[in-house]
This record gives C-alpha cells, structure tokens and sequence, in this order.
C-alpha cells in the first residue's frame, strides 16, 4: 500500500500526459476521418483513391511501426523536427484517423437514400444535406463503434513510453524499476487504465442514450 | 402560362431504358396524374421533373427554364417544385417543426419566428399543428406524409410533384392524405401526380397520363381516358385497376 502511495502522484502526472495526447490525438484524428470519409464517398475518382491508399497503408500496418517511421523516420529529414510527444499525438492521430474514416464512411452510407433525396428536392446543396441532415443522423449511429476505436485509441497511447514521452505507461517503469515492487507498481498502473476507459465508457453511453436515433 | 414543358425525354439506368420518349406540357394550375402499370417509368418520369435523376437525352423545361442546362442552377430551381415521396422521406433526427422550417431558414433566410409561424399555419392547414413538436417516430403514416406535404410548401413552391403519396399508407389513412391534396388542388396548386388511386385521378385531374413501356401511351382528360379509352394496352390496364 505504502508503494501505491508513494508512486500515485507520478503515475498521475504520467496520467495527465495520456490524456492529454488523447484528446488532442482523438480531435485531430476525428477530423482526419471525417475529411477521408468525405473523399472516399466524393465523385472524384482520385480523391477516392487518395483515401483507399491512405487508410490501406495505416490498417495494413503495425501502430509501433507508424510510430518510428514518425518519430525516426521523418524526424531524420533535414526539414522536419519533432519532439516525442508531437510525435506521438501526430501517430495516434493519424492511426485513429483512417479507422474512424472507415466507420464515418459506413455511418454516412447506412443512412437512407431517400433523406437525400427529400432534401435535395428542397433545393439544399449536396453540403448542406451532408452538413444538416445526413451528419447528424450518421454519427448518431456511428457512436458506439465510434467510442469502440477512441478506446482502444488510449490504449495505444501507452506504446508511446516506448519512445521515452513521460505518459502513464513511462511513468510507470520509471516507478517499477525505482522500486523494485513490479508486482504492486503494473498492477496499480492497469487498475487505472481501467478505470479511466470505464469512465470513458459510460460517458458514451451516456451521450448515446442522450442521442437516441429516434 | 406553361409551369413544365418535356421534350422528348430519355433516361436510361445503364443498358436499361425506362423512358424511350416522352414529351408533354403541364400549363398553370393544371393536376396532371399519371397512371400506369408498375415498372412502366411514370416514377422516374416525375423524378426527371425535378432531376432527381440525371436526364439521360432530351429537355426538362421548368417555367422556361432548361434543368437539363448545367449552366441553371438545379438548387435554385428546386426550392420551386415541391416533392412529396412515397416513403415520406422526413428527417427523423428533427421534430416535425425543425422538418417544416428548415429549408425556408437555411434557403430562403428567414428568420425564425416567420418560419415558425408560417410552419404552424401548414400544420393548421393539414390538420397536425398539435404534432409540432413531436419526432417522425412517434407518428401515423399518414400523419407523416401530411408532415412532408407540410414540408414540401414551407418553400411556396409553384409545383408540386406526388409520387404515389398514399401507396405505403394503410387504408384508413388514404383519406387524409389526398383530403389535403384536393384542398390543394382547389387552390389552384400546378400537380403532377403519380398515383394508383383511380378515383383521385377521376375526381381531381384536369389530364391523365397512361404511361407505359416507356412512352406516355395516352393522355386526356379523365373522363375521355377512363370512359372512352383509344388504345389497347390503356383498355387492358384500365380492365384490370378500375
């Protein structure tokens, strides 16, 4: 108990750190999937295909494998600079991007034909029906898969320690190996990792239940 | 004055061809309702009015305007001509009032006490203002297709296309739906309208189309069409409906 007590306040400020890289890396990544989502369903065949290549190349590889190529790879170019955490937010953002890329697209394509077409018959524009009456209605039913990925989104935060960024997983080997209590120091770390994902949880299904599909 | 004018229309959904040629005029305040065995193209007919699908070959006309010109901006024309659909097609993430309001705030920018108001006079005319504030979910088939004629005249559209409004409606409902739509016609609304309800045609045409195979096979008035009718595919489908 006394070890728990001792490493908490680290492990809390690793935990601000993975929050942080979180939201920031779930927000931008919401915006990449919303954009490649839009270019996928879009009537150009190119930007189609800008978007089928982009989410193939991230879902056909390893998070750990995105990540040195962002971190080493790109930072090894005369003109890019990064330090770990950007590094970091920039991997979980673009790896979260093309998995929410696909369910958006799916969101979009699940909802009936026929709402286009009573508000295309209106005279609204293909935007405003994507912006006021397709959107709303898809990330409606898109929620649930949607909090599904932005879980296992924090999660893969944790491989960032890997990189040395001082998240909650980092700051949990600093402790392990301080103290020597590997048993007590993991333990503690994975009973918080749990229940920061169940309180993301039930703020999701709160909202859901706020935003039932009626 | 002439509110729709078709010229040779063709549409073809690949291979398919559903509208081999059809032209036609509809003047001011005419009901024009359009008949027809299933899968003979009066649908899409009336979708071509409004390019809800891509007009294959030939010209849609709407108040002298070409919509088949890419040059004349389809949304502009839209907010004129006024679409009731058979599956009603309301947003059900919007009350019935957010339904009705929507396209005269978005489009026309008026604020939102006029929409409002303007809304509830809608819902007076097609007897649903206590419904205002209600979900599509929560309502009749055919409260819901009043909700989308509703809709569809928030935008004072000077034509109004129906196709087959009470097709997915249970018996019962029938009456009220085309209710309204006789007070419509009696107001002196521009209608076309594709429909399996002889006696609407009968009672509120001022023309029938028979289409069939893709051609517009014979069109008059209702009493010449149903009474007196010159061909014999409209003699063999008048047999089996009426």
């Amino acid at each position: 108990m006394e070890t728990w007590i001792n490493a908490l306040p680290y492990l809390l400020e690793g935990l601000q750190i993975t929050l942080y890289i979180f939201f920031i890396a779930i927000i931008i990544g919401f915006l990449i999937g919303l954009l490649m989502a839009l270019l996928r369903l879009s009537p150009f065949k190119i930007l189609n295909w800008i978007a089928k290549i982009f989410v193939d190349a991230i879902r056909g590889t390893p998070f750990i494998v995105q990540l040195f190529f962002i971190y080493f790879g790109l930072n090894s170019l005369e003109f890019i600079s990064m330090d770990n955490t950007t590094a970091g937010i920039v991997t979980v953002a673009i790896n979260a991007g093309a998995y929410f890329s696909e369910i958006i697209r799916a969101g979009i394509q699940s909802i009936d034909k026929g709402q286009t077409e009573a508000a295309r018959s209106l005279g609204l524009n293909s935007t405003q029906n994507m912006r006021h009456i397709i959107l709303p209605q898809a990330f409606r039913r898109m929620l649930p898969t949607f909090t599904n990925q932005a879980i296992i989104s924090l999660k893969d935060t944790s491989l960032l320690s890997v990189i040395g960024v001082a998240d909650l997983t980092q700051e949990g080997r600093i402790q392990a190996s301080a103290t020597f209590q590997a048993f007590e120091i993991y333990l503690l770390l994975g009973i918080i990792y749990f229940i920061v994902i169940y309180l993301l949880s039930m703020l999701a299904s709160f909202v859901e239940r706020k935003f039932v599909l009626r | 004055m002439t509110m729709i004018r078709v010229e040779n229309l063709k549409k073809s959904f690949g291979d398919l061809e559903v509208i081999k040629d059809m032209s036609t005029v509809v003047e001011e305040k005419e009901v024009i309702c359009v008949i027809g065995p299933s899968g003979s193209g009066k649908s899409t007919f009336l979708r071509c009015l409004n390019r809800l699908e891509e007009i294959t070959d030939g010209h849609v006309y709407i108040e002298g305007v070409d919509i088949t010109d890419p040059k004349n901006n389809i949304n502009k024309i839209r907010q004129d001509v006024g679409m009731v659909f058979q599956q009603f097609n309301l947003f059900p993430h919007k009350t019935v009032m957010q339904n009705i309001v929507l396209a005269p705030m978005k489009l026309k920018g008026m604020d939102k006490a006029t929409a409002e108001k303007k809304a509830n006079e809608l819902l007076d005319k097609v007897g649903l203002r206590e419904k205002a504030q209600a979900y599509p979910g929560e309502l009749s088939g055919g409260q819901k297709q009043r909700v989308a004629i509703a809709r569809a005249l928030a935008m004072d559209p000077k034509i109004m296309l129906f196709d087959e409004p009470t097709s997915a409606l249970d018996p019962e409902m029938v009456g009220d739906v085309l209710d309204v739509m006789k007070e419509l016609a009696r107001e002196g609304m521009t209608m076309v309208v594709v429909t399996h309800e002889m006696g609407f045609a009968a009672e509120m045409g001022d023309r029938v189309l028979f289409i069939d195979g893709g051609y517009i096979v014979e069109e008059n008035v209702p009493k010449e069409l149903f009474g007196n009718p010159q061909h014999e595919r409209t003699k063999a489908f008048l047999s089996k409906v009426l």
